[in-house]
Order: structure tokens, then sequence, then C-alpha cells
């Protein structure tokens, strides 16, 4: 966990597996398994509210920042990867 | 890891690993202490999203069936011009800290007003006992009008009307108190610092407002909620977040939820009469830098000229100050009673004195059990408590033996001791009358000893749970300065009071008759360091004579001497002594361990001259009891067992 303090770049994989971990704390659902396609519908919970206090979550988590034009442009999982890792570099 | 001291309630236990789990542990238990187990979770410092969690637990036991006592219901209405829903899940979970079994309704969005004056609306028809009128700055007609003093004082005015106005519905219409929240300022100024002077700046207009609201606040039975101080402590570019607000409206940012929401419980608390009433301190490390017994009275470290005795000059002036206000003091130490007295009588830089305290409790027993002791003497509930000390294992033990106490985690530095205990709210009050003034003297400052009837709580099971490994090992060079340190230093637990050299102690170290241990604890609240120091010698053909045995009185009552007096008789059977000899020399600072070999099984055999006392233990009558800890053992010639895996050298001397 600590070793995600400060930014230092991430590649999709770790970045995923990372995520995974975040999302099966947050949606308490230790079998949930990510894919780059999974959306909000996918996942029992997710509505808008859940959707704000994630990405609230994954700033704390990754030491980042989103702005609201990236997180309207988020599309399913896949985007929300590649937007931390974009923003990790 | 960092934790901030407001932000992460870092006054509070850290939450430990598998919240998630222990959520689920309650709902697939049979609930039967459904309520206990809520309170004792949040009692832990929880994150925004457990709290969320916590607050779903609590809605799914409840539709279980399962009961929420021994948590008291409250209802808590919630008037919010921002998104209310996870700050009425914030305060579920939280109220669970502060003994409430919570329900709340909040107003419709942008509907405070309309729900407030409706008889017939959500709110009024909940019956809530309280209203959170969670306003802020952008909830309230506040157009800013820079340099037009006639419209700021009319927009001030109606703001504060229009306040009034929902108030005084809400108490018609369900009878409710209202907490009404002042206004955190957003960073963002129009001038600069000519924001506050300028009237009609929205700085202004906001000031104007915190300062009407407690003016028509005080003597009325509604309650002012100081967010505008709270996000004052924590930053107001902290607490103000433009995005979290845009996204999803949150009034503030969400991080500081767990803040938010426990302030507002703790005027619940205050509301129904359950803040705290009595802080009872420990001695050393917590009023003054130092351990008496050993340091004296000018090694101990308070007063003015430097920082560490300022820090707890600091916090003696704080809980002075409680004093004033009505909070009965009390002590619990572990320490000769006369000794403890000594800097409050003697020390010419003690704030405190021995007519502040009700209660003084200086003894060498559990402190859990004096604990019950002076709530019982003081006639208060252990729910009125609040309990000071800077070491985690009096900590853990009382809040495990009585955990209604409330213990705040103390900071390492003592400069900060002072901003914790203040930061943990404990004595939150609503109102404050000549009453509150009166109780102090009533609770009489005669610092009288409280009787101890019964021993509180399983110490053994506390114990066990520790998980202490003792270690032991002759004297070495890394040792050495550390031993003599403690040679040097130890008053209270020292049979004997032989001081040496450093030069001395390695003598003993290179004296390959002489049998010396160094011993160190851990434990799974820490690293205790070197917590005790041996040193044995040959006396005639089969005897052991004990020269030095000196042990520090952080880890009484932990059973280590018992594991060196087992280590001790392991060695003399080795090496053929059947025989241990012990002498307890008397000085004005031992009177601690004055029994400390007929504990032991020792037979006096003798009392000289000058007082001291000879004991004797026979190696073959010992019997190796089990004791609450694992053994290590390092450079020693003993042969392996199952606990000594660290055995290293069965060849060595």
């Amino acid at each position: 966990m600590s070793q995600q303090s400060g930014k230092v770049g991430i590649d999709r994989d770790e970045c995923e597996r990372a995520l995974g971990e975040v999302f099966r704390e947050f949606f308490d659902d230790d079998s949930l398994v990510l894919r780059p396609e999974m959306t909000a519908q996918d996942i029992d919970g997710w509505d808008s509210l859940a959707n704000i206090r994630l990405l609230l979550t994954l700033e704390r988590k990754f030491h980042i920042k989103f702005s609201a034009s990236e997180v309207g442009g988020l599309k399913n999982v896949g985007d929300l990867v590649a937007l931390i890792v974009s923003k990790m570099k | 890891m960092n934790r901030d001291l407001y932000r992460d309630l870092s006054w509070l236990p850290a939450c430990p690993p598998g919240f998630n789990r222990l959520c689920r542990g309650m709902l697939e238990s049979s609930g039967e202490s459904f309520g206990a187990e809520i309170r004792q979770i949040a009692n832990y410092a929880l994150d925004d999203n457990q709290l969320l969690r916590l607050a779903d637990t609590i809605e799914a036991g409840l539709a279980n069936g399962y009961s929420s006592a021994p948590l008291q219901p409250f209802r808590l209405g919630v008037a919010s011009n921002g998104t209310s829903e996870l700050i009425c899940k914030g305060i579920v979970a939280t109220a669970a800290r502060h003994g409430f079994a919570l329900s709340c309704v909040a107003t419709g969005y942008d509907q405070v007003l309309q729900d407030s004056v409706s008889p017939d609306s959500a709110l009024t028809r909940f019956h809530p006992d309280a209203v959170l009128i969670a306003l802020d700055w952008r909830g309230l007609p506040l157009l800013p009008c820079p340099g037009d003093a006639n419209a700021a004082q009319s927009t001030i005015e109606s703001a504060l009307d229009y306040l009034d106005t929902i108030r005084n519905a809400i108490r018609q219409n369900t009878g409710a108190v209202s907490i009404v929240q002042n206004l955190a300022a957003p960073p963002e100024t129009t001038f600069g610092s000519l924001d506050r002077i300028l009237e009609g700046t929205l700085r202004f207009l906001i000031d104007g407002v915190n300062a009407g609201l407690a003016k028509r606040l005080r003597g009325s039975s509604d309650v002012l909620y100081d967010v505008a101080g709270l996000a004052g402590t924590v930053g107001l570019a902290n607490w103000n977040s433009p995005s979290e607000w845009n996204l999803a409206k949150l009034p503030f940012a969400q991080v500081f939820l767990p803040l938010y929401a426990d302030h507002v419980c703790r005027l619940l608390a205050a509301l129904r009469g359950r803040s705290r009433r009595s802080l009872i301190l420990d001695l050393d490390n917590t009023l003054w830098g130092g351990v008496i017994g050993d340091d004296g009275l000018m090694g101990i470290q308070i007063g003015s000229g430097d920082a560490v005795g300022e820090a707890y000059l600091a916090f003696q002036q704080y809980v002075l100050s409680l004093r004033n206000r009505g909070i009965v003091l009390a002590v619990s130490s572990k320490n000769e009673d006369e000794t403890a007295r000594m800097p409050f009588r003697q020390h010419p830089d003690m704030v405190l004195h021995e007519k502040d305290f009700a209660i003084f409790q200086a003894n060498w027993s559990d402190k859990a059990s004096n604990i019950r002791a002076i709530a019982d003497t003081l006639g208060l509930g252990l729910n009125a408590m609040v309990f000071i000390d800077d070491t985690p294992f009096e900590r853990n033990l009382v809040r495990e033996a009585l955990p209604e106490v409330a213990i705040p985690e103390m900071p390492e530095d003592p400069a900060d001791y002072a901003r914790t205990l203040s930061a943990a709210g404990y004595f939150e009050a609503v109102n404050f009358s000549e009453e509150d003034i009166k109780r102090a003297s009533y609770y009489a400052g005669n610092a009288q000893r409280a009787t101890l009837e019964r021993q509180v709580g399983d110490v053994a099971t506390y114990l066990a749970s520790l998980e202490m490994e003792i270690d032991f090992r002759p004297f070495d060079e890394a040792g050495r300065a550390r031993i003599t340190q403690l040679i040097n230093k130890s008053n209270q637990f020292n049979l004997t009071t032989r001081r040496y050299s450093e030069a001395q102690v390695a003598r003993f170290e290179a004296d390959a008759n002489a049998l010396t241990l160094q011993v160190r604890l851990r434990d799974k609240l820490g690293d205790n360091g070197m917590i005790s120091v041996v040193i044995c010698s040959p006396s005639g053909a089969d005897v052991w004579e004990i020269d030095t045995w000196l042990m520090s009185c952080r880890v009484l009552g932990r059973r280590v001497e018992e594991a060196v007096l087992q280590e001790l008789v392991d060695h003399a059977k080795r090496r053929g002594a059947s025989r241990l000899r012990g002498v307890y020399c008397p000085t004005n600072r031992n009177k601690i361990v004055e029994q400390h070999y007929a504990k032991l099984g020792f037979t006096q055999i003798q009392t000289r001259e000058d007082g001291s006392t000879v004991w004797e233990l026979v190696v073959a009558s010992a019997h190796a009891q089990p004791l609450p800890m694992v053994v290590r053992r390092f450079g020693c010639e003993l042969v392996p067992s199952e606990l000594n895996e660290w055995f290293v050298d069965p060849t060595a001397t």
C-alpha cells in the first residue's frame, strides 16, 4: 500500500490490480474481478453518489485529482484505468 | 503511518484490518449483542467509507429485527442545502460511538424552509428530538454588496431572520431543539485582507451572520454548532472543496465527514447530559516528563526554560482550565503514595496541586481496579470518566476491562497532549452555569484515596492477548551503555540499588563465573526495550547470590519477575547450584520490592543490622509456571527447548 504514495509511474496491469483491491473493498465483494469493459451497470451498488465517493477514494489512494470533465468522460473501468495511468506518469 | 489528529480522529484507536468482515460478522451472528458490537466498532477511528458501511450494517441489522440496546434512541432531523444522504449516514454510524441508536430524516433538497414550516412534512411527522440546521453560505440569501453598509446590514439581518424562522417553526411544529450551524467562509476573497473590513463582501457578511447567530442563540434553548471554528481548525481550503460541491453538492470535503459527524454527536450527547464529567490522569510522563520514583524531584521535567518541561506545563494548565469549569480531576498512578505526591507538594513549577484533585490513587494495583474505585467513590458512572495515560499497556488494559471509560490515544510528543485531549471533545457542553463551577468544589478537592474493593476485569486474559516476547541475553558490548544507565538510574524496583560504572559492568560481562542477564520485552503494542537487569555470582560451593536485580516499573504486573526467576533457576540448575540467595536492601525509594522474594517463594533466612533481609530459594523446589509470554534466549548455554528458538551456542564459555 505504502509504495503507492507519491506519483510514481504505474502500468496498466499494476493499476488494474490496485483498482481491483479498491473495488472489492469499496463494494464489499471479495469475488469481484474487474474487466476493462465493465460499467456501473455491472456492479451492485455503483450508483452516481457511490461513483463520486469511489473517485474520491481513488484520489486519496493514488494521490491524484480528477477534474469534472475527466469524471464526465469515463465510460467504463478501462477508461478509469487509462486515466489513472496517465495521471501517475 | 501519518495520522492527522483532526481529519483521522486520531485520539481513537486505529481500526484493525478486516473492517468489512467485522461488519458482515455482526449480521451473520445471532444479533444478541448487536448494539454493544456496533458501539465497539464505532469507537475505532473510522474513515468516511467505513462510517457509511457501518451505517448500512446498522440499517440491515435493525431490518433483521436485532435490538440496538443498550444504545439509546435518538431522532435527528437534518436540514441541509446540500446532499444530506452521506451526512445522515455518517451521523447514524458515529452516534453509536456516543451511545445513541440514531434515526435520521432529512429535508428534501432545497426544501429546508418549506419542510420546517409545514406541519405535515416528512420532517415534522418524524417527531425529531433535535434538528440539525446544516445550511452553509450557499444556502442563505447572502448577496455580496461591497461598500454598501446599509445593504450589508440588512442582508445579515435577513439571513439571521431566515434562520430564526426555521428554528421557530421547528420548535412550534415538533418541539425539537435546533442545532444551528454557523458558516465556514470559502477561502476565496475579492479584495484580500480588506474583505474583513469592507462592508458587504462575502467574508464580511459571513462574519456578521456568525456574530449575530451567536448572540441570538445565547440564552435560547437552541444550540450552536461552530462549523466555522471546525473548518478554521482544519483549514478553510481543506474544508471547502469546489469540485465536490460541483460534482455532488457535498457541502464540505467528504474526507471530513467523520470529524463533522463526531462534532454533531458530541452536541447530542451534551443535550442528553451524557458528556464526560471526570478526568483521571496518570502522572509519570503524563503530567511531567520522567519517572518521579527514579528521577527524583529535581530530575523530572516540568516548568519553563526547557521545551519538554514547557510542554507538560502547558498540559497542566489545560487540565487546570478544565478543573476550573467543573471537570472533576483524579490521579491514577503506579507509584508509592508519598513519592507521587511529592512534586505537587514540593516542586516549584507545578501548576496543579493536590487540592485540585478529588481522588489521588497512587499504588501498584492495576489501573482498571483503581478507576473503578475512583468512579465508585465519586458516585459517577464509568461512562462519565476519561482516562489519560501515556502507556499503551495501561490504556489497553483499562479499555478491555472497562469499555465505558473514554481513553484517548496519546501522541508521542507531550506538546500535543492538550490539543489531543481537546480534539477528542469529551467535555462538550451546551451551556455553562454557576452549578458547573460549584460542582468541582462539591467533589471536595481533598486528594483522598479511594478504597480498592475488588479487582475488575480479567488481567490474565489480557496479558495472554498481549503476545509478549521476553528476550534474555548475557551482558554484551551492545547493551553495556543501557545496562549501566539502568543500574545507575533505577530506584524503585531495585533490590540492592548497587551502582556500577560502565567499566565495572564490562568486568561482570567478562567474568566467566558471573551470570548476567539483560532482559527485553516486546508485545503487540510495541517494543519496551531493555526492562530488567540481573547480576548473579557464586557465593560458596553451591549457592548463587543475586547481586543486582532491577526492573522498569513500566512492566510491573506482567509477570516479568517470574520469568526472570525461572531463567535464574534454569541457569542455577545447569551450573550445579542448589540454592539461590537474594538480598533486599531497603532505601527510601524501593519499598515496592520489600516483599519481592517472598512473593517469588523465597524464605527469609536473616535480617541484617542495616535492615536488609536475606532470602533463599532451594532450586530443586522451584517449579516452572506457565507464563503468558514466549521466551527467547541469545548466547546462553542452556539446552534448547521449544521456546528458545533462537538458541545460539551450546558450547560457549
